[in-house]
């Protein structure tokens, strides 16, 4: 099959708003007709479930969560992007575009991320519209800060809160079409597979967690919107919950998966401190606007450090190594992830790494501190303000800036952070990959949309930081509501799509085979052994960096272990019950998979490129080396047990330069 | 770290529950989760049934995580969530009692785990602004008070998790109302609605069968986001003057 | 007004009303300490039993009494209910760690409160009512007045009378401490700078009373 992307001819600037006056719409007495079946309820599910609601569309919601609120947008802390230049610091539309394609190391595609720059406007109206409490200045207008990888201020945020403060928007909108029947809710319910008609996707199969019914629910088309697949790495900064199940039913239905091994490694994480270790915990990227990343020069006193036979406290200034400010001066500790995250894996694989596991840097508030300390001393006409004044004035900005941050850090590592530096480490992240979509967001099945983080479009091979509260929402309120009309205007003489039909009884009877397969299995090893084991497979051949040997190898063995999950794997309990482990069963046998997926995706592109490094292609210093000529393409990949088959998408750039990023 | 546990274990909503005891080994640098994680797959290699518990984010944020330690919903740490709270809180050879949220509007699923859709009905009954995608002016378009806007999010950084109601000896989920109606109440934009918006989520507040308000104050003391009665007050005054002011 | 919150605007109400009344009552009753064989508060006492506007605020007090108990009862019942099992017991570990003793005791303290409250007026104001007292008669007074003095001073002469009285003092200061600053929380008003002040003010006002009253069996006892 071939991949048409569907993006319309026109000026860059032009195709959206042209496309959206032309395209076809469904009108308001056929909408009230047609089902729309959206999974996942995070922000770019709730906010697309809620507009298709106001639209008028039958929408029924599918969460696996008890609530719409738990969804894992919730957890985002930073802040979300908008070019709104209220800073007048000379942003722009296109600046963010630009931004975007350079921070995804040019394998993204421009009319998308055209467009999520025009709409992230609209995003920031809406949200204050809904009552999110964004942070103001005395004046009472919005407040912007900087995040890595642009030189402007646009990001908007919510105290440490973000993403909780937005998705609490989206979810408050979508209650208010619950409540008045436009939307249909269904709680506990995680969809199990894809259900195709005639080519089509017209339904899905969810299994009830309380009582594990298998159910069958059929509509006009339907959208996914159940966020990245980060915990095939067993550890990451997602959700315990978080899986690709959904999102790889459809690709084992013939969906494309896009770019599945640009992964996310996001550099200010709170170190791994035991084997026990569940997830890792995210420092917001914010705090890289006030911490410096350093690491000790000599490897004596790293080891020292290391030891616990001194703190970073007692290395002295010259010892001390501020490695992103040096290597790259022009954006110094605000690099993007990509940068940071390599750059500290470099330090610590040099011997420099500071924790007794080796592998962590520091992040030090201690300039800041004192530089606003000083500021604040001059604002309150402290003339001459002692060592210990400027100390406790500087803390406490730090502490209305970051204050959550800093707790939250003292309580998972028992240390304060006020007074020695932060330790960090990079920790998976965000997938940029996802199912392939065309412009419309439609995978190559026909009335099958994609959105959030679940799809692959707007990131390339790395996701700018608040970027992607941005597109969840830009593809949830502003986009799905138009081009979903153009799989839609052409159903509206289709029927109610029933559920009792051969399609709908053979894929729920797979489903229950599969799930009573799984409940049924009485080997001798947990669910969770093998994740972990899949996981640190992942982390090892495919994290980050990888190698042509490596890869082979990490396939090999995430083969081996899928068949001994098979034969081995001990799930407790009964199909018919409340069971997470059984939940937790399927979806790590869906990453077992997934996994291999990735290291094929990761083997096949013999370059290296934002979240994809790969180590034989780099440059004398040490910087990924891309191959514009071979690889400037979207790998969307059909899955096959034995071989999976890789299709491209050809990337064109008609508006931008393809240039080696630098950050110098 | 060895530890003695007292655990709920309650097979599903109908059953009668009660206590086993369990004994774990875990780290002072675990949090309560992982501990329980080690827990579980104690008991898996016995082949016997893991404790059920609800757990997501593990962040502190999604509110997802819920147990009532040794009498204090989230643990004895303050402004803590479970999953937040670390095993260095605690002594070797101590005894963990762990409990279910025990709430009459949130009934056992299994072991820990309560139903708390009470909480999205009460939302849904209005616990939002009324505005269309596209209908919004320009975000700056209105100025906010930066205190207004600092007291609103205070309200609004609620997550959900039922710990109020769980505290409270009525089993009253007003701080978790009034934090909403607070959050909403204080912005301009969500003043137009908020008299109608005070009405119908008490109305479904008292519908799911949540109990009264008598000031105690447990709630706010046991609220991981330390959200303050104040939005209490808040809400019994708007909800007063919708009364009075209201025509039938 | 049949609403979680109306019910508990309806509670703060006739309770911060109630909490009037003790002011008037205690005025009234300081009248026993005044040492002149009972004059000033017999004749004041007959004023309040005969004065027809008095009469009527007095039925408005009865209903408000009952009113404050009857909304308490119900109140109480249903959180019982609410909060999945018995009050402060529900967890195996007592939760309520949180939150005044007093707070959490408000409907029984409230009831031993109203139990204390019949016995006080069947003591004094239905031996009145019935007419059982003996009969004074005052310079100025076209009528004679009955002895209520006489009862009063009679009563707090029973060490366990008095003992008796003590004791629904000391509950009802309690039932005042959270009640007073607990009715304005209700009615929503709540100030960061005023509210300290009202709660502080509620302590004060609560003692006070309560001490107010309970001299006055005490001075009885040991002086009389």
């Amino acid at each position: 099959m071939s991949l048409n992307n569907n993006v319309p001819s026109g000026a860059l600037s032009e195709k959206w708003t042209n496309y959206k006056s032309k395209m076809d719409l469904v009108a308001p007495n056929n909408k009230r007709r047609l089902d729309v079946i959206v999974v996942g309820t995070g922000l770019a599910g709730a906010s697309a479930a809620a507009t298709l609601g106001e639209l008028g569309y039958n929408v029924k919601a599918f969460t696996f969560h008890d609530s719409p609120r738990r969804a894992h947008s919730i957890a985002a802390q930073g802040g979300i992007n908008a070019a709104k230049n209220y800073q007048n610091d000379g942003d722009s539309i296109w600046r963010l575009f630009y931004d975007t394609i350079k921070g995804g190391d040019y394998r993204s595609r421009e009319s998308n991320v055209h467009r999520l720059a025009e709409v992230s406007a609209d995003i920031i109206d809406q949200c204050v519209a809904q009552g999110v409490p964004f942070a103001r200045e005395y004046g009472g207008l919005l407040h912007n800060r900087s995040f890595g990888g642009v030189q402007v201020s646009r990001t908007f945020y919510a105290r440490g809160q973000t993403g909780q403060q937005l998705l609490i928007g989206a979810y408050q909108a979508l209650s208010r079409q619950i409540s008045n029947g436009n939307v249909k809710m269904y709680n506990r319910h995680e969809m199990l597979d894809l259900v195709k008609v005639d080519g089509k996707a017209r339904g899905i199969i969810t299994r009830n967690l309380l009582n594990g019914k298998i159910e069958k629910h059929a509509a006009h088309c339907v959208i996914l919107a159940t966020g990245g697949y980060g915990n095939v790495f067993y550890l990451s900064t997602n959700a315990m919950g978080s899986n690709v199940t959904a999102a790889w039913r459809a690709v084992k239905r013939g969906a494309y998966m896009a770019n599945p091994c640009y992964t996310q490694i996001h550099p200010t994480c709170i170190p791994v401190s035991g084997d026990y270790q569940s997830k890792l915990t995210l420092m917001s990227e914010s705090l890289r606007n006030d911490g410096r990343v350093w690491v000790p020069k000599k490897a004596e006193d790293a080891k020292a450090i290391r030891e616990r036979k001194k703190t970073g406290l007692d290395i002295p200034e010259e010892d001390r190594d501020y490695y992103l400010e040096r290597r790259y001066p022009a954006f110094g500790n605000l690099v993007p992830r990509d940068v940071a995250s390599r750059a500290a894996k470099i330090a610590c694989d040099k011997g420099n790494g500071v924790a007794p596991t080796g592998l962590a840097v520091f992040l030090d508030f201690a300039s800041a501190i004192q530089r606003y300390g000083r500021s604040s001393a001059l604002s309150q006409n402290i003339d001459n303000p002692d060592a210990a004044t400027i100390i406790k004035l500087g803390e406490k900005v730090v502490e209305e800036k970051y204050g959550n941050l800093f707790e939250m850090y003292e309580k998972i590592t028992g240390e304060n952070p006020y007074k020695q530096p932060m330790k960090i480490y990079p920790a998976v992240h965000y997938t940029m990959g996802g199912l392939w979509v065309d412009y419309n967001l439609q995978t190559n099945i026909p009335g099958l949309f994609a959105l959030g983080e679940a799809n692959f479009s707007d990131h390339g091979a790395n996701r700018l930081g608040a970027s992607a509260l941005m597109q969840g929402l830009a593809d949830g309120y502003f986009v799905i509501p138009y081009t979903l009309g153009t799989f839609l205007s052409h159903e509206i003489r289709t029927p109610t799509i029933s559920n009792d039909t051969p399609e709908f009884n053979e894929a729920a009877n797979a489903v229950k085979e599969r799930i009573q397969r799984l409940a049924n299995s009485q080997g001798n090893q947990s669910v969770e052994s093998f994740h972990r084991r899949l996981g640190k497979i992942m982390w090892e051949y495919c994290g980050m960096s990888r190698n042509a040997e490596g890869l082979k190898k990490g396939r090999q063995m995430i083969r081996e272990l899928r068949d001994e999950f098979y034969k081995d794997v001990y799930v407790p309990g009964s199909d018919t019950e409340y069971n997470p482990e059984l939940e937790k069963a399927a979806r790590v046998a869906d990453f077992l998979e997934l996994g291999e997926l990735m290291m094929c995706d990761a083997l096949d592109r013999n370059e290296s490129c934002g979240g994809h490094f790969r180590e034989e292609y780099k440059s004398p210093e040490g910087e990924a080396q891309r191959n514009d000529e071979g690889y400037t393409y979207v790998s969307a990949w059909e899955w096959d047990d034995h071989n999976p088959v890789l299709h491209k998408e050809e990337l064109t750039f008609e508006n931008v330069e393809l240039k080696t990023r630098s950050y110098k | 770290m060895k530890l003695k546990l007292r655990v709920w274990r309650q097979k599903d909503a109908n059953s009668k529950g009660g206590f086993h005891s369990h004994d774990v080994e875990a780290d002072e640098h675990m949090s309560f989760l992982e501990m329980m994680d080690v827990l579980n797959e104690q008991l898996i290699s016995e082949k016997k049934e893991p404790v059920a518990f609800e757990h997501d984010c593990r962040e502190g944020i999604c509110g997802t995580c819920n147990m009532v330690i040794n009498g204090r919903p989230h643990g004895p740490q303050k402004g803590t969530t479970v999953c937040q709270l670390h095993m260095r809180q605690f002594k070797d050879g101590d005894e963990i009692v762990i409990e279910p949220w025990r709430v009459a509007a949130f009934p056992i699923i299994k072991d820990l785990v309560v139903d708390r859709s009470s909480f999205d009905h009460i939302i849904q009954a209005g616990g939002y602004i009324s505005v269309n995608t596209g209908q919004a002016p320009d975000g700056n378009a209105i100025p906010i008070e930066k205190d207004i806007s600092s007291e609103a999010f205070d309200a609004a950084a609620c997550i959900g998790c039922g710990a109020c109601a769980a505290a409270c000896p009525n089993g009253s989920a007003m701080l978790f109302t009034s934090a909403k109606v607070a959050h909403l109440g204080k912005l301009p934009q969500g003043k137009v609605e908020h008299e109608g918006r005070v009405q119908k989520m008490v109305a479904q507040m008292d519908k799911e069968g949540f109990g009264f308000c008598s000031n105690i104050g447990a709630c706010e003391v046991e609220c991981p986001k330390e959200i303050s009665t104040e939005n209490i007050a808040m809400l019994n005054r708007s909800y007063l003057g919708s009364m009075l002011s209201s025509n039938d | 007004m049949t609403s979680s919150i109306g019910r508990k605007v309806i509670m703060s109400l006739t309770g911060l009303f109630l909490c009037s009344f003790l002011i008037v009552h205690l005025i009234g009753n300081f009248q026993l300490l005044v040492g002149d064989g009972g004059e000033a508060f017999n004749t004041y006492a007959y004023f309040m039993t005969h004065n027809p506007l008095i009469k009527f605020t007095s039925y408005g007090l009865y209903a408000m009494i009952l009113l404050h108990a009857i909304q308490g009862i119900i109140l109480y019942l249903a959180n019982k209910k609410k909060s999945g099992g018995n009050i402060g017991s529900k967890y195996a570990v007592s939760t309520y760690k949180n939150g005044s003793w007093g707070s959490k005791n408000m409907a029984l303290l409230g009831t031993f409160i109203l139990f204390f409250i019949c016995i006080h007026m069947g003591d004094f104001w239905w031996k009145m009512k019935m007419d059982d007292l003996p009969m004074l008669t005052y310079d100025g007074y076209n009528e004679p007045i009955a002895d209520l003095y006489g009862r009063v001073s009679a009563a707090f002469n029973e060490l366990w009378i008095v003992i008796v009285y003590l004791i629904g003092l000391i509950a009802l200061a309690f039932h005042l401490i959270h009640g007073f600053g607990s009715a304005f929380q209700t009615l929503g008003l709540r100030h960061k700078k005023y509210t300290p002040m009202i709660n502080g003010i509620g302590v004060v006002f609560s003692v006070a009373v309560c001490l107010g009253f309970a001299v006055i069996p005490v001075v009885h006892y040991f002086f009389n």
